[in-house]
């Protein structure tokens, strides 16, 4: 009689198997793995969980990437081995594919809403702070833009690297200073020395005489474009006035 | 990391054991008690996240997460008996901790086969009762049954795991 009752009482002792609680907080998408991936700009730290990669580092350090985790994201993060697929990714992702989906829970609306525009500027290209703010429906907020990027928890990932100042200086970044900044750039092909004597004496905008279309200096479409058929302009009402009309693809202005 | 994922942790390793042992003694083996413990926590998240942190505070975890195990596991075995698990080898898991040798093991292995066999009415009452150790109110809030039903079907799962009453197994 009591014998049954008692071998059920044991079946109430059995223990979770080890590991179990990390798995589940896993699955829930609480915890975050890392892992460090080499990489074209050297051996960067790599956070990621269920809904995508949460936070990229080099640190000099895994101790240094799990303080700086748990000061700025705060999850739990548990080291693991590389996974392949993810490596295989993150390459495609450097190289100006876009295959990683990102987590920025965390971040404000306003920090999400700055880093996703920021996602949409191709490789080899740049633009102004003051056209992330103007893209994504806060035209003023050029400095809050500024201090969303130099927060950007994902550096190289979310190019926040390709939003510079419209004087030509390359401002301070988040992922190793403003030499890095120029360094990567000019790994993805920005002509730097060309953008930078534009931008010094004044001139933002390229056009085209052929097409009357005018663009940022960097923009995709000047690519095949002889020296001798470009016109530059000071601003956009000097662009319309000469009677160009801002590019769909770069969006200097709104069309 | 936001309230509600510092809550979320702490329910897990409060309730970890508890909900695992729940889903051992209701499906009869580690695998699939796994499996249900798992779901059964990820279903208390989803469900968390749109909480008000008032309903968060008021909530009464155990019997909150027993409710959503036992769901879990009518929604698996919907219309299909647990089958009885092979006693010698299909079940190669045999990997133990240090303090629980490989016999005692064993044995609550079977234990729990033998229980998962039992009709799901009597089943859920016995291992609620006996192996959670709730009340007989708490297991008649967790099922939503009177507490006579619940005292009859204890009763009932309890001969047949003696051994006793063959005949009563009509549903």
């Amino acid at each position: 009689m009591a014998t049954v009752m008692t071998d059920l009482r044991r079946l109430g002792d059995v223990k979770a198997p080890e590991g179990f609680a990390e798995r589940v907080l896993a699955e829930a998408g609480i915890t975050d793995s890392y892992a460090l991936f080499g990489t074209v700009l050297g051996p960067v730290y790599v956070a990621w969980n269920r809904r995508g990669v949460s936070a990229a580092m080099r640190a000099p350090s895994a101790q240094d990437f799990e303080t700086w985790f748990s000061d700025n994201v705060g999850r739990l993060l548990v080291r693991v081995d590389p996974p392949a697929d993810l490596a295989a990714k993150i390459a495609d992702q450097l190289a100006g594919k876009r295959r990683l989906r990102f987590d920025l829970r965390g971040l404000t609306p306003f920090s999400q809403a700055v880093l996703e525009k920021t996602l949409q500027i191709p490789r080899g290209q740049v633009r102004p702070y003051g056209w992330v703010a103007r893209e994504i429906g806060h035209p003023a907020a050029v400095r809050a833009v500024g201090t969303a990027l130099a927060h950007n928890p994902i550096p190289y990932f979310i190019p926040c690297h390709r939003v510079i100042r419209t004087d030509g200086v390359i401002g301070n970044y988040g992922g190793g200073g403003p030499e890095a900044k120029k360094s990567i750039l000019t790994l993805e092909g920005v002509e730097l020395p060309r953008l930078q004597r534009l931008a010094q004496s004044g001139l933002r905008y390229e056009g085209v005489k052929s097409t009357k279309i005018f663009c940022f200096p960097t923009c995709y479409h000047g690519r095949h474009v002889k020296p001798a058929n470009f016109v530059y302009f000071h601003d956009e009402d000097e662009a319309r006035g000469a009677g160009y009309r801002p590019c769909k693809d770069c969006r200097p202005a709104v069309a | 990391m936001d309230g509600t994922d510092r809550v979320f942790e702490r329910l897990v390793r409060d309730h970890q054991d508890r909900i695992y042992a729940l889903g051992f003694a209701l499906t009869g083996n580690r695998h699939d008690a796994e499996d249900v413990a798992q779901d059964t926590f990820i279903r208390a998240y989803k469900a968390l996240v749109t909480y008000s942190p008032d309903r968060i505070r008021d909530l009464k975890q155990k019997a909150w997460l027993h409710r959503i195990a036992v769901n879990v596991v009518r929604n698996r075995v919907r219309g299909v008996r647990p089958r009885l698990v092979e006693l010698n080898g299909s079940e190669p898991d045999l990997a133990t901790g240090p303090e629980e040798d490989v016999l005692r093991k064993a044995e609550i292995d079977e234990l729990a086969a033998r229980v998962a066999c039992l009709p799901t009415k009597y089943r859920e009452a016995v291992v609620l009762r006996h192996v959670q150790d709730l009340s007989y109110a708490e297991v008649a809030e967790t099922l939503g049954q009177p507490v006579g039903t619940v005292k009859a079907n204890v009763h009932r799962g309890l001969k047949i795991l003696r051994g006793e009453n063959h005949g009563d197994r009509d549903d």
